[in-house]
């Protein structure tokens, strides 16, 4: 049994307020903020929701807790949690749902506090008797490590990663709802504070609070709501160890599985991708990505985003919103991966708008890693 | 396969790590070294697994240093042994940023304290290891 490219779409997407909201503010009470924007956004009605899909921190229960407070009876559930990337694994499953008929009108919604109430806070590392003892930083430390084997297997070079934190800072100037209002130069991120060689602060996301929420149903229903449908073409997920000891290579992720099962799904191929949303948890994370979803060789990711080739006006559009490093990063921050290329494929951006953008690549990341799940989503002329 | 109201695996490796040793398992089904320890051999499902010490001889894998506020900087590695496997650990005796990859290292087991119970660390290994 395979999904049926372009058979859902998403229909409707929010983020909830970001940045530093209100004391006692609840990850749910975001969740429930950017599900109602989001039915705004496709004029859908809470009532229509028969499905929820959530996976928060904070939030042990998320689908239960998040239907409590909505006071609705969902059809259908999953509280899938493998990090950041749960939300593109959230939307595989939403499709395969609404395809079988086990529901029609899918939420995905997640919400986070970390800034309000602290990262250790917010999101407790496990104890793991073989890698505590060590006091890694973690998840920092465990990217650091895959950035230090990538230089020296590559000749990588600080200045190519930091080239993609000033890349997402100058979309970022661009978004007027980003974090970040400043610009900042390659020399700024070599001389910031360092947080885990090679990483200094400015090679890591930020950590603020948000949430968002997205809508899907089926392409049919779809063409009768309110905004352009964004129609998934194909998604893959894949899962390749937990911890950052186990993983095989460090310098090859799962997104060398989840790209060619999302490629396959949606018959196209990288040159056909007109932007991509990759998760930013640190600057090594997109130079990965763009080699194992097939954007370039591997080990020349670096060279790739050199001389802002993914920045505005470079050769291929990256992280338009800003991403996980100057945008937003509320803990699991792949809802709001996929909200940007959304956007992208319905012409909404503004001033960070990607010309005649009809294909858009979402990839999630998720824990140290560990989970890597791609979402290509594409305009009415895809399908 | 170990009884676990008895003996985890864990426990085994505690043990053999307060004997001054670092244990690892190997299945012996295909003789591949696991770690860490487990009641099933990964992938096979093979619950033919036997206790080995190491040699404690490694090969410096990948290589970070923490900046904790007020303290040292702090060395994390991942080390891959001779027998085959790769575990988290530091690399003491040496300045942190001097630890490399390639760097040969041999184990060494830190005493742990009150909170922490003893668990394996490296040095430089020299010339020749």
């Amino acid at each position: 049994m395979t999904l049926k490219r372009g058979s859902v779409a998403v229909v409707g997407a929010a983020e909830s307020d970001l940045g530093q909201v209100a004391p006692h503010t609840s990850p749910v009470d975001l969740m429930a903020q950017a599900t109602l924007r989001a039915l705004e956004d496709c004029g859908l009605k809470l009532s229509d929701i028969d499905g929820v899909f959530s996976a928060a921190t904070q939030v042990r229960t998320a689908p239960m807790t998040l239907a409590e407070y909505l006071r609705i009876k969902p059809r259908y559930f999953d509280g899938t949690a493998i990090g950041g990337s749960s939300f593109m694994s959230h939307v595989a499953h939403a499709q395969a749902a609404i395809e079988h008929g086990l529901c029609e009108v899918a939420l995905v919604a997640y919400g986070s506090t970390q800034r309000s109430v602290s990262r250790a806070a917010a999101s407790p590392r496990e104890f793991n008797p073989y890698e505590t003892p060590y006091r890694p930083f973690m998840p920092s430390s465990a990217y650091a490590m895959a950035a230090a084997r990538h230089m020296h297997q590559y000749g990588t070079k600080r200045e190519q990663l930091a080239e993609v934190a000033v890349a997402a800072r100058k979309w970022a100037l661009l978004n007027p709802k980003a974090w970040e209002k400043e610009p900042l130069t390659i020399e700024q991120v070599l001389k910031s504070r360092m947080v885990s060689y090679p990483f200094t602060v400015r090679d890591c996301c930020l950590v603020v609070d948000g949430g968002g929420a997205i809508i899907l149903t089926s392409a049919a229903r779809a063409k009768s709501l309110r905004k352009k449908p964004a129609y998934v073409l194909g998604v893959g997920e894949a899962l390749s160890h937990a911890n950052i000891s186990s993983m095989p290579d460090l310098t090859v992720s799962a997104a060398s599985e989840s790209g060619p099962k999302a490629f396959g799904m949606a018959k196209l191929k990288p040159a056909d991708v007109d932007m991509l949303s990759l998760y930013d948890a640190f600057t090594i994370t997109p130079i990965l990505f763009l080699e194992d979803l097939g954007f370039c060789r591997k080990g020349e990711g670096g060279r790739f985003v050199a001389n802002g080739a993914i920045a505005p006006g470079g050769k291929l559009p990256v992280n338009t919103s800003g991403g996980g490093l100057s945008y937003c990063h509320p803990g699991m921050y792949g809802l709001l991966v996929m909200i940007e290329a959304v956007r992208q494929v319905r012409g909404e951006c503004d001033k960070r708008q990607v010309k005649n953008c009809e294909v858009a690549l979402a990839h999630g990341n998720g824990g140290v890693l560990s989970s890597q799940c791609t979402v290509i989503f594409g305009g009415p002329s895809t399908v | 396969m170990p009884d676990l109201m008895k003996q985890s695996p864990y426990g085994t490796f505690l043990e053999h790590c307060k004997k001054g040793e670092l244990a690892y398992q190997v299945s012996t089904d295909d003789g591949k070294a696991v770690f860490y320890p487990r009641v099933v051999a990964p992938g096979s499902g093979s619950t033919h697994l036997e206790w080995r010490v190491s040699k404690g001889l490694g090969t410096v894998y990948s290589t970070t240093v923490v900046y904790y506020k007020d303290e040292k900087p702090l060395n994390v590695a991942l080390i891959d042994l001779d027998e085959g496997f790769r575990m988290m650990s530091r690399v003491e005796d040496i300045d942190s940023l001097e630890v490399k990859i390639g760097m040969r290292v041999k184990v060494r087991i830190h005493p742990g304290d009150e909170k922490q119970p003893p668990y394996p660390v490296f040095t430089p290994a020299g010339r020749g290891a």
